[in-house]
């Protein structure tokens, strides 16, 4: 056992048993963040913010929500909303919180996406992301379903449908998930255990998981260039401050992301006091019937894409059902992603403007991205299907030309 | 600069997503529709210019309407009690208390002549039908009913512009049919006689605001037929400002905390505010070591 020797302060107490200076500097002080980014780079801190905020209004409602499906509605409506003091505050920040945390997220993802962020060394942090996007989805799933409104109800419906077209095991599978023939009480109190304990855990565990796998391949910056980041270090603390490429996590970085997140609050608090309807559904505010099917039913606006993806197959293809069809594409689209890295087959790191064909592909997601959102909120009649159709192939497109359309870039980079 | 050139792309990108998903899809979802008649124009059996004479009112309501109906106000109470009266009509009769106060005055005179053709109900009563209205017609001369409808104004008491009174317009307008469970107000017909006779149980309207919203119940309210045809729920009649008092109750009961929310709202965004500011200050003390 080490030798110690009396401590003069309670800090050289605390100091020589857990040491502080040590994890300080390892976390904070001399953790090194490039210096050439943008604001685009505090999306994460607004991500670690928007969870902290989810987490403790969570807490706060987990104190008066009831999971029955009697009881849940007006636990929600009256108790919380109305009886709790400021509980109808805490519901405000959640429900728009699930949805703006969205928003981030996919911004986030399409940063690091522009930027190359996703190769060269840096898979894992791409993949600890994408799996934090999936808990995260069924974090907002899960979480959908506790109002036991209407659209609650109705979303869960067609949602555990889809997994009815598995072969094989589907109808089962189905009535497993809903542990009953219909969405019932039993599938409330299972989705209530998983927003709140399982998919919460899980989230925790791989936001850690996503911090650490940027410790050993860094940061991307805005230029995607590649240097020594100990010699950079080494600059910065002999105090050539301006001429290092890097700058500390702490202060340097994150006071940049305070400023960011100060002005982001600001919309986002707009949202939850003035503008929240688009997180709240109305329909939402009539209690779930499962005799009374809703006129138009759509998910929430960040699953509006791939629930697209779905929809879009609408017609048989050589024998095989559009549902069918509509299930493969959404399992595509879901996956795809995380595979991204290896689609990606250009070594050019470089933001994607920079790059002669994957900007072409980039915008064009984007886009594509942006007809199925619309489109999946749409009433699925006339052309209107026929547009969900072509976006849905035009995904599917994308994600099979990228090898070919990368290949060929880096050929032509090649060249010069 | 640059980053205020990718701030302008993400405000885009977001600003037309946006568009699309909210303010287009619900214009496509919920096109606009007729805007409310206050004046129920269509209705035109009575001649409403002619001047009632209060008195003679009273003596024509006594005897053609209070054998069905009370008038609490006018010392009548009703002639048996709500879940007798429903078993016998179907529905509970109103009160007649209020009737001059909340209903337009060219649709109560136009009710009493037919009140089939003034609910907008001809679907659920032909003319001829298996069915009829509980009410008959009285197609009296166009002076008598102005008579009526000048006692029936005579006698409305008047009420506060403040949440009692929302209440005693609400409890007068929805109250035989629509529960209120957040205000704790059951509907005076029994639950199975207004199943049978409405074909469905009226919704409870806790949650309206919400679920509906102004904007909606602004038109629902005033002919239930424009936005949900073939709804056995009658065009009620009420006049523009009952109708508010109705949806400020509404109001006052499904979003309680509206007033707090803005209040602290307000705060809130002041705060962080000046949080911003100071982060930014900040940020441009710590970046200038660097740059």
């Amino acid at each position: 056992m080490a030798e110690f020797k009396p401590a003069d302060s309670m800090y050289e107490w605390f100091d020589q048993r857990l040491g502080i200076d040590k994890f300080v500097k390892v976390m904070m002080t001399e953790y090194w963040i490039p210096k050439n980014i943008n604001f685009l780079w505090a999306m994460g801190v607004l991500l670690t913010v928007m969870f902290t905020l989810l987490l403790v209004s969570g807490i706060f409602l987990l104190m008066y929500y009831k999971p029955d499906v009697n009881m849940a509605f007006d636990s929600v409506n009256y108790t919380i909303m109305q009886e709790v003091g400021y509980g109808w505050l805490f519901r405000h920040i959640h429900a728009v919180g699930a949805s703006v945390v969205f928003l981030i997220i996919y911004i986030h993802m399409f940063t690091g996406i522009y930027y190359g962020s996703y190769k060269k060394g840096r898979e894992m942090i791409w993949i600890s992301g994408m799996l934090l996007f999936m808990l995260f989805s069924a974090e907002g799933f899960s979480g959908y379903m506790l109002p036991w409104g209407q659209m609650s109800y109705w979303a869960a419906y067609v949602i555990t449908e889809i997994f009815g077209g598995i072969p094989l095991i589907g109808g089962d599978l189905v009535i497993w998930i809903r542990g009953n023939f219909y969405v019932a009480d039993a599938t409330l109190t299972r989705f209530f255990m998983l927003h709140v304990l399982l998919i919460p855990v899980a989230i925790l565990g791989a936001i850690v998981f996503h911090f650490y796998s940027l410790r050993f391949p860094h940061v991307n910056n805005e230029e995607g260039e590649f240097f020594d980041f100990d010699e950079e270090a080494t600059k910065y603390l002999e105090g050539d401050k301006k001429g290092s490429k890097v700058v500390p996590f702490w202060p340097v970085f994150l006071s940049k992301d305070f400023f960011v997140l100060g002005f982001f609050l600001l919309f986002f608090f707009y949202l939850v006091f003035f503008h929240y309807d688009f997180a709240m559904d109305p329909i939402n505010f009539d209690k779930a019937d499962g005799l009374k099917t809703p006129a138009h039913i759509y998910p929430e606006w960040y699953f509006l894409w791939s629930y697209e993806v779905l929809r879009g197959w609408f017609f048989e293809i050589a024998g095989v059902s559009g549902k069918d069809l509509g299930l493969m594409a959404f399992g595509f689209a879901n996956a795809i992603f995380l595979v991204l890295p290896w689609l990606d087959r250009s070594p050019m790191v470089k933001p994607a403007n920079q790059r002669p064909y994957f900007k072409y592909w980039f915008w064009l997601l984007i886009a594509d991205l942006m007809v199925l959102t619309e489109f999946g909120k749409l009433p699925p009649t006339g052309p209107n299907a026929w547009v969900g159709f072509g976006a849905s192939l035009m995904f599917l497109v994308l994600f099979i030309a990228l090898p070919f359309i990368t290949k060929a870039e880096a050929k032509k980079v090649e060249g010069k | 600069m640059k980053e205020f050139k990718i701030l302008a792309v993400l405000v885009a990108l977001v600003g037309i997503t946006y568009y699309g998903i909210e303010p287009y899809a619900h214009s496509v979802m919920h096109p606009e529709v007729a805007a409310a008649d206050f004046t129920f124009k269509d209705l035109k059996n009575v001649d409403t210019k002619l001047v009632g004479n209060a008195a003679n009112g009273k003596v024509l309501v006594e005897t053609n309407c209070v054998s069905c109906h009370g008038i609490e106000k006018a010392g009548n109470p009703a002639p048996m009690p709500a879940a007798d009266a429903a078993a016998a009509y179907g529905v509970t009769p109103p009160d007649l208390s209020h009737a001059g106060r909340i209903y337009d005055k060219n649709y109560l005179a136009n009710f009493i002549y037919d009140p089939v053709s003034a609910m907008h109900l001809n679907h659920k009563y032909p003319v001829g039908g298996a069915k009829q209205f509980p009410m008959p017609p009285f197609p009296l001369p166009a002076q008598d009913i102005m008579d009526m409808v000048a006692y029936l104004q005579s006698i409305a008491p008047k009420v506060a512009d403040d949440k009692a009174g929302h209440k005693a317009t609400f409890e007068a307008a929805c109250g035989r049919c629509h529960n209120m469970k957040y205000a704790s107000i059951e509907a005076t017909t029994p639950t199975d006689s207004l199943k049978t006779y409405m074909g469905a149980t009226p919704p409870d309207l806790s949650q309206h605001i919400k679920s509906r919203g102004e904007h909606y119940l602004h038109s629902f309210v005033n002919d239930p037929q424009v936005l949900l045809k073939g709804t056995s729920m009658p065009r009620v009649g009420l006049n523009e400002k009952a109708q508010e008092e109705v949806i400020a109750y509404m109001e006052e009961v499904g979003d309680s905390k509206k007033a707090e929310r803005e209040t602290i709202g307000l705060y809130v965004m002041i705060y962080t505010f000046i949080f911003a500011i100071l982060a930014y200050l900040w940020k441009r003390k710590i970046w200038s070591e660097v740059h």
